[in-house]
């Protein structure tokens, strides 16, 4: 018999677009996804403490940016980024203790980073704008 | 393997070696700068509250006295190790050609330790005005 079988359809490793996106597996892309984008805002905080070295004419200069509309955009993006890597991080911490991994206690864990970030975002700009509004 | 050799627990054969060559190390110093990064988070975060909307004059004299600068001097330093050390995990996991690795990985550490010298300079000029 001189012909070949068909190759066998193998079984392949499954990737991850082929499992229906779980809360822990998101919140955990966006944990390193936050961790990325705070990485490039240390540019921020590194040129924010540069131009309030340098002179009032810098600090001014990162001030009109910072109140522009797209620096808003950048800043509160920053904040919720910021505050939901925290979050993360402290999940993550209390998963390397070996404890919360039930699945209610992971399930639970992530809705609390998410909720947690999403809810401390907005409190920090509130209290930012009683401040800017108070102390000047 | 030798009979010495298999008394040795799994911790003790990664330590100093694995494919980074530096076993758990990186592990443990990502675990202790993020405990230090949450409490100096906070403490960043109401840093930067406080002084929006502040003119220069009072932003300098606030950034630059003790507490608040050995407070940002801290959040600086453990942010830029733990960033840096975060980076290289992304960069090693998906960045398989060797040679681009190193070189992402150099350049990596390039970017954190400047980050952190630019911004203790800053804060150091502030607190000693000069």
């Amino acid at each position: 018999m001189a012909e070949t079988k068909a190759p066998v359809e193998r079984p392949l490793s499954p990737h991850l677009f082929i499992y229906r996106p779980m809360l822990t597996m998101v919140m955990s892309i966006v944990h390193r996804i936050t961790g990325a984008a705070l990485y490039f805002g240390t540019l921020l905080v590194a040129w924010w403490l540069l131009a309030a070295a340098s002179s009032p004419k810098a600090y001014a200069g990162i001030g009109s940016f910072m109140n522009s509309f797209f620096g808003r955009l950048i800043l509160f993006g920053y904040t919720w980024a910021l505050i939901h890597h925290m979050l993360g991080g402290i999940r993550h911490l209390i998963w390397d203790t070996g404890r919360g991994f039930a699945p209610h206690e992971r399930e639970g864990l992530s809705l609390a980073t998410a909720i947690g970030s999403i809810g401390l975002t907005p409190l920090i700009w509130i209290v930012g704008y009683f401040v800017m509004g108070g102390a000047r | 393997m030798t009979a010495g050799s298999k008394l040795r627990t799994p911790l003790a054969s990664v330590r100093g070696l694995g494919s980074a060559r530096s076993g758990t190390d990186h592990f443990w110093r990502q675990r202790l700068t993020a405990v230090a990064n949450v409490p100096l988070t906070i403490a960043f975060v109401v840093i930067v509250v406080s002084l929006l909307g502040r003119n220069h004059a009072a932003v300098v004299q606030i950034l630059g006295s003790p507490l608040v600068a050995i407070v940002m001097l801290l959040f600086i330093g453990s942010v830029t190790y733990h960033m840096r050390i975060g980076m290289q995990v992304i960069i090693e996991d998906y960045v398989h050609d060797e040679m681009r690795k190193l070189v992402l990985v150099m350049l990596n550490t390039f970017f954190a330790v400047a980050v952190a010298l630019a911004s203790a300079y800053a804060i150091l000029k502030l607190s000693f005005g000069v």
